[in-house]
């Protein structure tokens, strides 16, 4: 199947996810993975959607709800696979003050270690007036949890709480 | 000896309530034999219940002996009729399952349990287990009420929320049991 990466987002409300998943049920698309997350309030989504057999355009498919919704969207041509889900073994805390190049800091580190970011969801909480950044990572590495410790001790020295711990996945 | 076909989902008989075993004969522990080769034939799996094979019997196998890094565990157990006594604190860790191809996600648990049994004679045992091997029980007795972990899923951003509703749970179950 030929897979098209659908991105949408807007303000939220209750019942996108109905209405914009069966304007594409009726035009006979079929949907992969996806995932939806609230970001700052916004609505956001990415769908794999594969084509149908009825032939029908996904712009066209989509533009009335959207329009209807108040949504953007935005549709890219991808290589898609299914089935073909990796386990982290590793899963990595960030939290503290916000400041700015966090994200990037930790991720360098990380990307220099061999790490293959696997799932990424950062967060602002806290008040406005003390607001603190909260980041999990979960990923896989060959690399030794001695190894990224080390490599993560510089962030330690730059006031950056990390946390990194193995992930045993628990087949039963 | 031979190794047993594992049910996946959506096979309806996964979400069957297991019933009590009560001979304990040559049959069954030729059975055993079967499901520990079964559950040694498949990816690294920790555990295995009987109805992951269409057997619809309280039996389990878990064995977390063999783990990246070593982990409390009492060696390979095989527990008939088990029964989770009671529970105690709660933890969030990832999980698979023979019977879910190509998938894993969070599920919160007990940390420590304590477990009473029959062993594969029939002889009533009992255990405290904690943390990996805790875990790998409770997915397993799952297994015998119909319950997968896929029915268990939390994601990260919630999970706060769900330990606080967990631990409620968890205290309720206790006092009743």
């Amino acid at each position: 199947m030929d897979w098209q990466m659908l991105t949408l987002v807007g303000e939220d409300q209750p019942g996108i996810v109905a209405q914009v998943t069966d304007a594409l049920y009726q035009s006979g698309f079929n949907l992969g993975e996806t995932s939806m997350i609230r970001l700052g309030g916004n609505f956001t989504i990415m769908m794999m959607v594969g084509d149908g057999e009825n032939g029908e355009n996904l712009t066209a498919t989509l533009t009335p709800v959207a329009e209807k919704l108040g949504l953007q969207f935005h549709i890219d041509p991808i290589r898609g696979v299914l089935h073909q889900h990796r386990v982290p073994n590793f899963q990595v805390r960030v939290n503290g003050a916000d400041r700015a190049g966090i994200v990037a800091r930790v991720t360098g580190v990380l990307a220099s270690c061999g790490f293959n970011i696997l799932e990424l969801e950062s967060d602002v909480v806290g008040s406005a007036k003390e607001p603190v950044y909260i980041m999990t990572i979960q990923g896989y590495t060959e690399s030794t949890l001695e190894s990224l410790e080390g490599a993560l001790d510089v962030l330690k020295a730059q006031d950056i709480d990390v946390h990194v711990s193995p992930i045993e996945t628990l087949i039963g | 000896m031979a190794i047993l076909e594992i049910l996946k989902l959506p096979d309806p008989r996964l979400k069957e309530i297991a019933e009590a075993v009560a001979d304990f004969d040559d049959e069954l522990h030729s059975f055993i034999s079967d499901l520990e080769e079964t559950r040694q034939d498949g990816p690294a799996a920790v555990g295995i219940a009987a109805t992951q094979v269409g057997r619809m019997q309280r039996i389990v196998i878990i064995d977390c002996s063999q783990t990246r890094k070593p982990v409390p565990n009492h060696g390979r157990l095989v527990l008939v009729n088990p029964e989770i006594t009671e529970w105690d604190g709660f933890e969030l860790g990832r999980e698979g399952c023979l019977s879910v191809p190509d998938y894993t996600g969070n599920v919160i648990r007990a940390e420590k349990i304590k477990v009473k049994a029959l062993d594969q004679q029939g002889q009533a045992c009992e255990y405290e287990m904690e943390g990996f091997e805790a875990r790998a029980l409770q997915h397993e007795v799952d297994h015998l009420d119909g319950v997968l972990f896929v029915d268990r899923l939390v994601s990260r951003r919630t999970d706060l929320f769900q330990r606080k509703v967990y631990r409620k749970g968890g205290k309720q179950k206790k006092r009743s049991g």
